[in-house]
């Protein structure tokens, strides 16, 4: 039996993470990270979503980005999922639709690096359906 | 859905759309039975007798973004392949719960697959609401709990990237022990 990761380990991270943030704040708005919001419902999982959100928890994490990532349910668009909403801090969300692993890269170097818009953007409703 | 672990990550949005503070995902395999049981219950809203009866229909949804609901016909489909079936209970105001089953060793049952990054992701994306994630192979079980996990964390988020990673690191390989503790059987 090898050494499995358990809760106790888990403690360990945490003091990494705690550093690591303490860093970042500076002072600055704690709610001061990107948000962003995978759409998960059946059509957006059966095309793909959970690939394009595990590639952001991992590559948000190895260009040290701090976002935060949390899901929603179908918003409506369907024809364009997997879907997804970033909010960069202080600004309004934005919707990228048609989200491959390549563009989920350009969002991320792009959009939340630099805030330059990237092609595949949904023109939001501001009610959305399950506010 | 080439994986179970989606379904359940499917299954599990119509827990959080009923307005669920906790959900316990338990999948269970019994090499005796030939069995693999999927259950995904929570503490939402639950459903009426009506609309129960409709749930599996793929033209019914109480969603208003569209008129179809597939996560639950999906899934009964996928079971019925499978030689086993899906059975939900609910009531209003009791919450429900799906339960799935499948014969173990048949030939389309589909593999369990990513279940680490479906229930982390499940944890981590909801964090107002209590997962608890529990699988057991015949006698042997392994499971974890977004209170346990918040408690080791104390103030850092649940949403901190490393612990997501972690997290998924730690729920599947916690879970493929179990399968591998199988004898003469594969891993699925």
């Amino acid at each position: 039996m090898g050494k499995f990761k358990s809760l106790a380990d888990l403690k360990k991270v945490q003091e990494e993470a705690r550093s690591k943030l303490d860093l970042r704040v500076k002072g600055d708005n704690p709610e001061g990270h990107v948000q962003i919001k995978v759409a998960m419902a059946t059509c957006g999982i059966a095309s793909g979503a959970k690939k394009v959100m595990d590639f952001m928890v991992d590559e948000l994490d190895k260009r040290g980005i701090s976002a935060v990532i949390t899901q929603t349910g179908c918003m409506g668009y369907c024809y364009a999922e997997p879907t997804i909403e970033v909010q960069l801090p202080g600004r309004e969300p934005v919707v990228y639709g048609y989200v491959d692993l390549k563009r989920a890269d350009e969002i991320i170097e792009k959009y939340i690096k630099n805030g330059e818009l990237v092609d595949g953007i949904i023109p939001v409703n501001y009610e959305k359906i399950d506010e | 859905m080439k994986e179970l672990a989606l379904h359940i990550l499917d299954i599990a949005q119509n827990s959080i759309r009923a307005g669920a503070g906790e959900i316990r995902i338990s999948i269970s395999e019994s090499s005796s039975e030939d069995l693999l049981t999927i259950v995904i219950s929570d503490d939402g809203k639950g459903m009426d007798k009506e609309t129960l009866q409709r749930a599996a229909d793929p033209f019914f949804t109480s969603r208003k973004t569209r008129r179809v609901g597939l996560g639950l016909p999906l899934l009964s489909m996928n079971a019925a392949l499978s030689g086993g079936e899906m059975k939900i209970t609910s009531s209003p105001g009791a919450g429900t719960a799906v339960t799935a089953s499948f014969r173990l060793n048949h030939i389309d049952r589909q593999p369990v697959g990513d279940i680490g990054g479906t229930v982390s992701f499940l944890i981590t994306a909801n964090p107002s609401i209590n997962i608890a994630y529990m699988y057991t192979v015949d006698s042997h079980s392994w499971g974890v709990t977004t209170q346990e996990i918040r408690e080791v964390l104390g103030t850092t988020s649940i949403t901190d990237l490393k612990v997501v990673k972690y997290l998924r690191e730690m729920i599947t390989e916690n879970t493929n022990e179990l399968t591998n503790t199988k004898s003469g059987h594969d891993k699925y």
